[in-house]
């Protein structure tokens, strides 16, 4: 059987992925004017490297597989950024009682806590600026985890990353959303 | 035996951290429930996160169910700065 060989027509680009990887991207940096950029500098690599398309692959695929590509790129960038100090709070004790709970991290009661859930519209805005609180890479993982609900595998893929890897970012935002929504919600 | 089961209060939060998305290992989550018996601080960490990890998936439904679309203006932008870049690419 011959395989159909797919064929790229730039001019059609905007209209028919514009849109599909602006969402693609932004369920990953969760950032409108970055995704902005990755998709625009996605579709200008894609005209770059035009003659490589072997025409394999559909369109669509070729031009998400470059997108991956430039969200590696900026995973990469965030996670080497000098001079940026990781907010990471400690939790645990480091010395004689290490890996104990710090007293002053132990979690604390939510008495009020199914009150609190009614409140729907302000509990995902207050649990949303938590999210955007978190360090850069933390929070990207945690959404694309959590919020977006990949597979570990695809996420340790696209960002190229090791599963325990993933596992020590993902409780380490966990423990640091907790403690801010403890502080600014359900003791609030 | 059982010093191998055995764990501290940081393992014992990532262990349930990964409960939650269902890939703790057995071993892991029997070590876990072991913990839990004998610590307050992570069996209301633990009953906490549970109830965290409802909101989460309230919060990951909405967004979900969002569509984002780039506006007209920036995709006439795009398409521009596409051709001039074809265009430049063909002069060369």
């Amino acid at each position: 059987m011959i395989e159909e060989k797919h064929a790229l027509t730039p001019n059609k680009w905007i209209d028919n992925y514009a849109d599909y990887l602006y969402n693609f991207t932004i369920s990953r940096v969760n950032n409108s004017d970055l995704a902005k950029d990755l998709v625009q500098e996605t579709f200008l690599s894609g005209l770059k490297s035009a003659k490589n398309f072997q025409g394999k692959a559909t369109e669509r695929t070729w031009l998400v597989s470059i997108l991956k590509r430039k969200i590696i790129d900026y995973y990469r960038k965030i996670n080497t950024k000098k001079g940026q100090a990781e907010v990471r709070i400690n939790f645990y004790d480091d010395g004689e009682n290490k890996g104990s709970w710090l007293e002053e991290r132990v979690p604390q009661n939510w008495d009020n806590a199914s009150e609190k859930q009614i409140e729907r519209e302000e509990l995902r805005i207050q649990l949303e600026a938590c999210i955007d609180k978190l360090p850069e890479k933390y929070a990207m993982v945690f959404r694309m985890k959590t919020v977006q609900e990949f597979e570990t595998e695809e996420i340790c893929k696209e960002l190229g990353i090791t599963s325990s890897n993933l596992w020590v970012i993902i409780h380490r935002a966990r423990t640091q959303l907790r403690k801010c929504m403890e502080d600014n919600w359900f003791n609030n | 035996m059982f010093r191998n089961l055995k764990i501290t209060c940081d393992q014992a939060t990532t262990i349930c951290d990964k409960n939650q998305y269902s890939e703790a290992p057995i071993k892991d989550k029997i070590k876990l429930y072991i913990h839990l018996l004998v610590c307050k601080i992570c069996a209301k960490y633990s009953k906490q996160n549970t109830m965290l990890s409802s909101l989460y998936k309230g919060h990951s439904q909405y967004c979900n169910d969002l569509k984002h679309c780039l506006s007209l203006k920036y995709k006439e932008d795009l398409k521009a700065l596409l051709e001039k870049t074809k265009n430049k690419k063909h002069l060369n």
